[in-house]
């Protein structure tokens, strides 16, 4: 690895591969960086390794990773798997993990691609051993075939929860219910989006198919469930689902609940460089600033792909092309006008995939209760096991900011630095003083972006000299 | 808005000067252009340290000492402090000879608080240092406590007793009006009898507005903390000739600091952790444990604190302007100190004199060497 790189690319899913090939392709320097063994990110994930049986389980969407991977192989990016970048300041310096050894790089242009995770949303029994999010379950299937192997209950809300249940359905896993907590109120808020919604019909199509599917397979589903709440056993593991539905109590019995509530950005690279954020309330998370090409408040640093606003992996793979369009025009190797010829489809493309977006965002909208008005015993955050109740109460002593709740509280200060639960508190934070959560800031986000060892860091005094 | 004393930087210098004038009956507000403790009193390592201070400093810190030994009396709230000593580990003889000297310098001072200690009581009290050790420099009465707590509790004992704290209130510029004072802020102008600059890494600008300069510069401290360990050390590590101040909190994370200096945009208050430094920092800690080498850092930054030229406060009135008061430039170890100096600042402004010497600390120190 270089010292120095006109192009540093943070992500190998499809925004990241799309931009390398894009950017490589004039012959700049530019280094691609993940975490994960290999390329595809989240929805390629596994997609050079996966055997072909498990490939047409996946489905149609994920198989169109291998020619996008492909391309990416012969290319002239450098890659490196297995390197973690735990820290970005505004000046460009990258610090990464490559080896067990940490090291500081330098860029021209960053681009960040790094994606989303899944939005954490704590209920009662949350932190219980046998809840999980599904996500994890589907990373496990799509790496190494791995499946629960007793029924699992599946609950939350999104397009992502429909694809794993019917993914596992494909191999044989028992769903004992599909609980989707979208309240009916979210179909009526969703219809005036639906007429543009149709023109992009073959996502709406293929969300029918799965729902037709899974009917057709005996599966259980339930809508508008409400008061979902995890029990355990006497040995503190996941024993009971409880929830709510058409005014009734109900529950069920299972070792396993993979929960998922939708995906927003993952903003802590963007954060600790310092670029600026806002609120979306139609996504209900935040995301960087930024324009069209993904230029964000700081020069040189880009964002494209779900990690600048959730628009899907076709969407984050032209929105990647788009960002390494002009990341060749900032290092002055093409023209304005060239960037802007090479733009017209891509923009295009990201137009379209733009449709079924408002729709499937009110559509699948997590209700308020569960975002936050939490009970007081709810464990928001759960490494330092933070209550919705200590929370408040913290609001009332300080002066109701995020962060002075933080300092008082302790919650976001564990392992995690608040990448589970900054959300969850800056929602009962705003709740709490009767605000918007746009009109509340954020934690600050603090360096490093993932732990780090002191030996890992110590590594860096030799690296570095 | 009028007021007896008007109090600028509610950091735990400010809030300990309003809670002493509150307990006795005078009003004051304190304004800050953030909020409570946003800056280095809420970002700091927390040390209740009288090891190894400046000579000047020592009665004063021996009498913080005092008052944090009985925190609770005066902010009903124990800040979670934790009285488990600090110590300056000696690495070789010559790290000995300097601490020994040191010892006996304290000694000739009249204190007694800082005592040698040799190889065996040393293993005895951090059995897992790493075994090249050879003595110390020990204070028993030192310790630790949670700073934003603390801070909290100053504030709210003292919301109690009638002071008046306002955030989001930046000061524009500061006038003087006959024997009082005029000062426009973000939120409108406030007039007092007399007024306290306790304003941290922006006393400086404060000091210059009052017609009454220092040379005080602002610097971004790091300090990094890990993940949660099972207890395995009670002191607060120093070492007598390497950057390393080092502790296990209550809760089991270590707060790593020593003094490294982040980079700082001071108009933006932008700071940049500079990661090489911090990398030494973990070098020198791996180093005294060994043990630790795979414990994760979770998190780092940097707060923004007033430094003097000498490395000690200023504290006291202004010898330019009227009724106009200082403390300022803790230089990194203000936290401690921060229970007496509302003593100090209120006996200043109530009675025009104090019962520990501040001659040392005078703002006008400076003239003599400009
Ligand atoms: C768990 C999960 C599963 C998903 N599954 C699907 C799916 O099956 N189908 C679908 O259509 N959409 C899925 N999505 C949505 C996903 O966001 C896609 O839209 C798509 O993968 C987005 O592409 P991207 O290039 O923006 O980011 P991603 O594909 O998420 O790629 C981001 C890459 O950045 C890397 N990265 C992140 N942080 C760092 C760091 N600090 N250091 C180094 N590398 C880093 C990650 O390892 C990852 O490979 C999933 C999302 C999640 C969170
Ligand atoms: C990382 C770090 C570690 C430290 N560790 C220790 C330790 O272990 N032990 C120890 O004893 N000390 C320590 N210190 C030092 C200690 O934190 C400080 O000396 C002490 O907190 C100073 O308190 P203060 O109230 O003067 O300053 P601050 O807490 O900085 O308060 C000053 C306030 O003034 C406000 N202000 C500034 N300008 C204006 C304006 N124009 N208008 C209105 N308000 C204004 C600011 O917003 C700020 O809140 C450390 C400091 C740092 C940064």
């Amino acid at each position: 690895m270089k010292n120095h790189y006109q192009l540093v690319i943070v992500g190998a899913g499809p925004a990241g591969l799309a931009a390398a090939v894009t950017a490589s392709e004039q012959g700049i320097s530019c280094a691609v960086l993940d975490e994960q063994a290999a390329v595809g990110g989240q929805i390629y994930r596994a997609i050079e390794s996966v055997p072909e049986q498990r490939a047409k389980v996946l489905g149609t969407e994920y198989q169109r990773g291998t020619a996008l991977a492909k391309a990416f192989r012969e290319s002239k990016a450098e890659y490196f798997p297995n390197t973690k970048v735990w820290s970005l300041t505004a000046d460009k310096q990258i610090g990464l993990l490559h080896d067990g050894k940490s090291k500081l790089i330098t860029a021209d242009q960053v681009l960040l691609v790094s994606g989303a995770i899944e939005r954490p949303v704590p209920f009662p029994g949350w932190t219980l051993p046998g809840v999980m999010q599904a996500g994890a379950g589907q990373i496990l299937f799509k790496s190494s075939g791995v499946v629960p192997s007793e029924g699992v209950v599946l609950a939350g809300s999104g397009p992502l929860l429909l694809l794993l249940a019917w993914q596992y359905m494909q191999v044989g896993v028992e769903i004992k219910a599909m609980l989707d907590v979208t309240p009916l109120s979210n179909h009526l808020q969703a219809m005036p989006k639906l007429p543009r919604a149709l023109l992009a019909h073959h996502y709406l199509t293929k969300g029918l198919v799965y729902q037709r599917d899974l009917k057709r397979a005996g599966v259980v589903t339930k809508i508008g469930v409400s008061d979902l709440r995890a029990e355990a056993d006497e040995n503190d593991e996941l024993q009971t689902v409880h929830y709510r539905h058409l005014g009734r109590e109900h529950s069920i019995e299972t070792g396993l609940l993979m929960t998922h509530f939708g995906i927003i950005p993952h903003i802590w690279l963007t954060q600790a460089a310092g670029c600026k954020h806002q609120w979306d309330k139609s996504q209900q998370c935040w995301r960087p600033s930024h324009d069209k090409w993904g230029n964000t408040s700081l020069q040189g640093i880009l964002v494209a792909g779900d990690g600048a606003g959730i628009n899907g992996a076709r969407s984050a793979e032209h929105t990647g092309r788009l960002a390494g369009l002009q990341a060749l025009y900032a290092l002055g190797v093409i023209s304005e006008a060239e960037r802007d010829k090479q733009s017209i489809t891509e923009r295009k493309w990201v137009k379209a995939e733009r449709h079924i977006r408002p729709f499937l965002e009110a559509y699948f909208a997590i209700p308020q209760e569960m975002l936050a008005t939490h009970a007081k015993d709810t464990i928001i955050c759960r490494c330092e096991e933070i209550t919705a109740g200590e929370i408040r109460t913290a609001v009332e002593q300080s002066h109701g900011d995020s962060n002075q709740v933080k300092y008082l509280s302790r919650c976001g200060m564990g392992a995690c630095q608040g990448r589970q639960c900054a959300n969850a508190v800056a929602h009962i934070v705003a709740d709490a003083g009767g605000l918007a959560v746009s009109e509340k800031s954020h934690f600050r986000g603090r360096p490093p972006v993932a732990p780090l060892s002191l030996q890992e860091l110590a590594s860096l005094s030799e690296e570095n000299v | 808005m009028k007021t007896e004393v008007l109090i600028i930087g509610a950091g735990l210098i400010g809030a300990s000067t309003a809670l002493q004038l509150a307990m006795r009956g005078c009003s004051c507000i304190v304004i800050d252009k953030d909020s409570p403790g946003r800056h280095a009193s809420g970002a700091n390592a927390g040390g209740l340290r009288q090891l190894n201070r400046d000579p000047a400093e020592i009665p004063l810190s021996v009498a913080a000492a005092k008052m944090w030994h009985n925190i609770e009396s005066l902010v009903d709230s124990d800040c979670d402090v934790r009285f488990s000593g600090q110590l300056r580990v000696a690495e070789n003889k010559a790290d000995m000879e300097k601490l020994e000297q040191r010892a006996a310098m304290v000694r000739s001072m009249g204190y007694q608080h800082e005592e040698i200690i040799g190889k065996k009581e040393l293993y005895q009290l951090v059995p897992a240092l790493s075994p090249h050790c050879v003595g110390a420099l020990l204070c028993r009465g030192d310790g630790y406590g949670r700073p934003y707590h603390a801070l909290t509790a100053f504030r709210r004992k003292a919301e109690s007793l009638g002071a008046i704290f306002q955030s989001n209130t930046e000061v524009y510029s500061i006038e003087q009006l006959g024997e009082g004072w005029e000062v426009r802020t973000s939120q409108g102008t406030f007039y007092s009898d007399s007024l306290v600059n306790c304003a941290g890494g922006w006393a400086g600008k404060l000091a210059d507005m009052m017609q009454d300069p220092a040379p005080l510069t602002a610097k971004a401290l790091m300090l990094m903390v890990t993940e949660r360990l099972p207890h395995f050390v009670d002191p607060v590590m120093g070492a007598a000739s390497r950057k390393l101040s080092f502790k296990q909190m209550q809760n089991g994370t270590l707060i790593i600091g020593g003094a490294l200096v982040a980079k700082l945009d001071f108009a933006t208050e932008k700071t940049e952790i500079d990661w090489s430094q911090l990398a030494q920092s973990a070098k020198t800690v791996v180093d005294f444990f060994p043990q630790l080498k795979d414990v994760r850092i979770v998190r780092a930054w940097a707060g923004i604190e007033g430094f003097m030229p000498d490395n000690i406060p200023v504290i006291g009135a202004s010898q330019q302007v009227k009724n106009g008061y200082h403390a300022f430039g803790f230089s990194a170890h203000g936290f401690q100190l921060s229970p007496v100096i509302g003593v100090i600042l209120a006996q200043l402004i109530l009675d025009g004199k104090t019962e520990l010497s501040i001659e040392d600390f005078s703002i006008s120190r400076f003239d003599k060497q400009a």
